[in-house]
């Protein structure tokens, strides 16, 4: 019999429903089957933990005297977008502090970035805010130079144009000799190694596949905090192949999603440095998915074994564009830590952290257990398998220079 | 038979006597050179696989202390914050040795600080940059 979302809901408040984690009702759909586990599961939790570059902080810093309509600002000399009105600044995950060697010194350590600003915000640190302006009538002030903190900011919203991605490249590097230094991770040369990224089974859009309950305007954990789904992820490819259970053999759904930084932990948003790449953040996002019928039950229900991605290379494959996957391996091959690619044993390791996405799925299961977190009716649906919405490259077009 | 591995700080004053060759003669030492450097105040560092009786390696690095070399456990200086850690496992393909390993069944990242050799290649490939090595 098929539940909603508002049933479920006065279930939380009234302290009796029923909430499993996404490795939990495994075994409860292998055991009862699909239809007697819809029944009496009300709420299946999700989590994942990893590095996700497009992420940013908005931030509204308030009005100095003399007031100043900020042109160029610098969060810990780490330069923050100021094209917006007077005093919202953007800081995006990916920025490079000012003076940075970035890849001059290959392999460049990139040791501080935005990601580590965002980081620093919400650990409750004191960051350094530099500005200048051109001065106007209404704001004259040029130069500012302070240091702010999260508790008197008057807003901090973190503001991720994409994460919690629904599969991704298992990336390798078919160079004979070369190490290289890439977002996935050091690739060691001739099949050394493989990295990947995705909780697998816990991850929410793979126990979601085609995006029933996971839709704009979804209650998410973010950051250690309540946050929400505000539009479909840049680069949201619905349209994808699948497998007979609608699970994507490649990257595919992705969420934008926005929270307030003044509640989250910095235990769960982590400013990273991927070696000869740049910064970036590791954001833990979790998904509670209602359990509204049969389908939703088994959906949630999927296992490592039944996902597979694409083992891609990194060296031609993937900044050239030349030649497709060279093969599809399961989650469960990689987290056993080797899989087979061309005849050959690589070992496997892991950009996106199990544990800790294991973690958040207890969590949530906590907050709801206890009626903390209910869950929310998407506004709107995201674009499914049948938008026809894919995601484009760039047609470059000629620029003829006008004499 | 016992292994330990350790690090021997030479003061300058000493860098050319052949201490770590007297050392493993006398107390009968199988060694392994793992590392080895200069720094530029001219003291050396030298990392050391040692191989024989319990017995002998305690005696050994107490005659080595006495030669005035400065000994210590590797694992002293082979730290994981683990604060900083996030049980990721970009780490794992690059331990030579596999010191750093993941656990099949929890997916939790192990740090063995006694199977570490101080290469240094988790250090900048760790993206929380949580390894510490300070030898």
């Amino acid at each position: 019999m098929a539940k909603t979302i508002r049933e479920i809901n006065e279930k939380i408040a009234a302290g009796d429903v029923v909430v499993v984690t996404a490795e939990e009702m495994i075994d409860i759909v292998e055991e009862e089957g699909a239809t007697k586990a819809a029944a009496h599961v009300d709420v299946v939790t999700t989590g994942t933990f990893g590095p996700m570059c497009s992420s940013g902080a908005l931030i509204n810093v308030g009005h100095a005297t003399p007031r100043m309509k900020i042109q160029k600002a610098w969060l810990n000399e780490v330069p923050a977008y100021a094209g917006l009105a007077a005093v919202d600044i953007y800081i995006g995950a990916t920025e490079m502090a000012e003076g940075d060697p970035l890849n001059r010194d290959y392999p460049g350590e990139f040791a501080y970035g935005g990601g580590h600003v965002i980081e620093e915000l919400i650990a409750g640190k004191d960051v350094r805010l530099r500005a200048v302006a051109y001065g106007t009538d209404c704001y004259p002030r040029q130069h500012l130079d302070t240091w702010i903190n999260i508790a008197d900011l008057n807003e901090c919203v973190l503001s991720n144009p994409r994460n919690a991605y629904q599969n991704y490249n298992v990336a390798v590097n078919l160079d004979p000799e070369r190490d290289i230094y890439t977002y996935m991770g050091v690739l060691k040369a001739d099949l050394g190694s493989a990295n990947y990224c995705s909780a697998g089974q816990l991850s929410p859009l793979l126990n979601d596949p085609t995006y029933r309950t996971i839709g704009i305007g979804t209650r998410i954990f973010l950051g250690g905090a309540a946050g929400y789904v505000f539009w479909q992820g840049t680069q949201h490819n619905p349209t994808v192949a699948r497998t007979d259970k609608q699970i994507p053999k490649a990257g595919a759904g992705t969420l934008s999603v926005v929270g307030d930084m003044k509640q989250m932990s910095s235990e769960w948003i982590v400013g990273v440095s991927m070696y000869g790449y740049g910064a970036s953040l590791q954001v833990g996002l979790g998904a509670a998915i209602p359990v509204l019928d049969e389908e939703m039950a088994r959906f949630t229900a999927i296992k490592d074994e039944e996902i597979v991605a694409p083992v891609v290379d990194y060296s031609r494959g993937y900044p050239y564009g030349e030649g497709g996957p060279l093969g599809h391996v399961s989650y469960r091959e990689l987290k056993n830590g080797k899989i087979a690619v061309q005849g050959k044993e690589v070992p496997t390791g892991s950009l996106s952290s199990y544990p800790k996405a294991k973690e958040i799925t207890e969590i949530l299961k906590d907050w709801i257990k206890t009626g903390h977190f209910l869950l929310s009716e998407p506004v709107q649906p995201l674009p499914s398998v049948d938008s026809g919405l894919t995601f484009k490259p760039l047609p470059e077009r000629e620029v003829e220079e006008e004499v | 038979m016992a292994t330990r591995r350790v690090v021997v700080h030479y003061p300058r004053h000493l860098i050319e006597a052949p201490l770590v060759s007297q050392m493993v003669r006398r107390y009968d030492l199988e060694f392994n050179i793992l590392r080895a450097t200069i720094t530029p105040r001219s003291e050396g560092v030298i990392v050391l696989g040692l191989e024989g009786e319990e017995g002998s390696i305690r005696d050994a690095l107490s005659w080595a202390g006495a030669q005035g070399l400065e000994v210590q456990p590797l694992e002293r200086d082979v730290v994981r914050d683990e604060k900083r850690c996030t049980q990721c496992g970009a780490c794992v393909t690059m331990c030579p040795t596999g010191a750093l390993s993941r656990d099949i069944g929890t997916q939790e990242v192990g740090f063995s600080a006694g199977d570490c050799v101080a290469c240094e290649l988790c250090v900048s490939a760790c993206p929380p940059r949580a390894m510490r090595v300070a030898l």
